[in-house]
């Protein structure tokens, strides 16, 4: 799971009104090469909850705890969320529920986000 | 037994390959995302995301959720490149508001009509599921779904808890007078209304398609309105009771009296 999935992803128990951000737990983290596509990576920084990824990267201070200014033109930057974003992949651990708990495993980067049925 | 061999989900030809591609090309093209940009979409029923390598192929960022971690791991084996979730569709779509710039979705909305377990009711399922996907499109955006409906009360259940959700938007039907080739793809509007959707330029003639829009909202006629008035008398005809005949006077108005 990348982390720009993780940034839009909440838990969906039932009772649980905002269920974000999901807490990681990871036990595996790799690491992919994929293309850097400024456009896109610029395009998506107003949709991203800033604190949250900051959040979710935990120790490894890659981001800045606040988002840059002219973001559209730091190349340095978009390159470094495009790292964080789309290159990062979480593929064995859990996503904890901030709410209610409830975990959510992953398992070679697929997160079960399934409920059972009293969660409906 | 000849009509039901046709229908994806009761065998799965060899040719399924590339109906699929072709079909999640229309889909796309349905969807009329903004030219040269990278989308971030999401695949409902993704399966082993062959419908995810074209978008891919065509440069956008997705997300496909599907049920069935067999299908999942067999995505997983063809290395796509979209994320991968395992989910209920009927259980709601797990993502913050205005997430996607659209959804496409390849046979695989039918589903939700059946009735797996017995705590599984239909119209409650496509609701959660139309009422959540609603909100995490973006305002303008559109979901495009491929289907085989089994009748026509299939696709009216499906309709009518779109419509509820919110959603706007009407039915494509490709190549309507071939029964084999016939396609069906819903194309729903999440905040635009009266808004056509531009079918695609290529070769719409050869092609032969229709749209229909959907009528009304809500899915009933206003109250006390003629149609209102012919669906109640319907009704109670139904129910055995005594109901006057239908003459063109039904549901005028009196002339005003002094």
């Amino acid at each position: 799971m990348k982390l720009l999935t993780h940034n839009m992803l909440t838990s969906h128990v039932k009772g649980v009104t905002k269920g974000y951000p999901l807490l990681i737990k990871a036990t595996e983290v790799k690491v992919n090469e994929v293309d850097f596509n400024p456009q896109f990576v610029s395009r998506m920084i107003p949709k991203l909850e800033w604190s949250a990824l900051v959040q979710a990267l935990g120790q490894r201070q890659d981001l800045p705890g606040e988002l840059v200014a002219d973001y559209e033109k730091d190349d340095e930057f978009l390159k470094k969320v495009h790292r964080v974003l789309l290159e990062v992949e979480v593929v064995e651990g859990c996503l904890q529920c901030p709410e209610s708990g409830r975990e959510f495993p992953i398992s070679r980067g697929i997160p079960n986000m399934l409920l059972n049925e009293d969660e409906v | 037994m000849a009509s039901s061999c046709r229908r994806p989900e009761h065998s799965a030809p060899p040719e399924l390959v590339s109906i699929q591609t072709q079909m999640s090309e229309r889909a796309v093209e349905l969807l009329n995302l903004p030219e040269g940009q990278p989308c971030f979409l999401l695949d409902v029923g993704c399966g082993s995301g062959l419908s995810g390598d074209y978008l891919s192929e065509e440069g956008h960022y997705w997300v496909g959720i599907d049920i069935s971690t067999a299908m999942l791991d067999v995505a997983l084996d063809r290395e796509v490149e979209g994320d991968l979730i395992v989910g209920d569709m009927g259980q709601g779509i797990p993502f913050q508001a205005g997430t996607f710039d659209g959804c496409i979705s390849i046979s695989a909305l039918q589903w939700l009509c059946n009735a797996d377990k017995r705590t599984h009711s239909p119209p409650k399922r496509l609701y959660t599921f139309f009422s959540t996907l609603y909100s995490s499109l973006s305002r303008g955006s559109r979901a495009v779904f491929q289907l085989y409906p089994e009748n026509s009360e299939q696709l009216e259940l499906i309709t009518t808890q779109a419509m509820k959700a919110g959603f706007s938007g009407g039915m494509v039907v490709d190549y309507p007078n071939s029964s084999k080739a016939k396609k069906f793809f819903l194309c729903l509007f999440a905040g635009t209304t009266g808004v056509l959707p531009k079918v695609g330029n290529k070769d719409i003639s050869a092609r032969g398609y229709y749209w229909c829009r959907f009528k009304n909202m809500k899915g009933k006629p206003v109250k006390k309105g003629r149609d209102w008035i012919m669906e109640k008398k319907e009704r109670r005809r139904r129910q055995g009771r005594e109901v006057r005949a239908d003459t063109k006077y039904t549901g005028r108005h009196r002339r005003p009296h002094f």
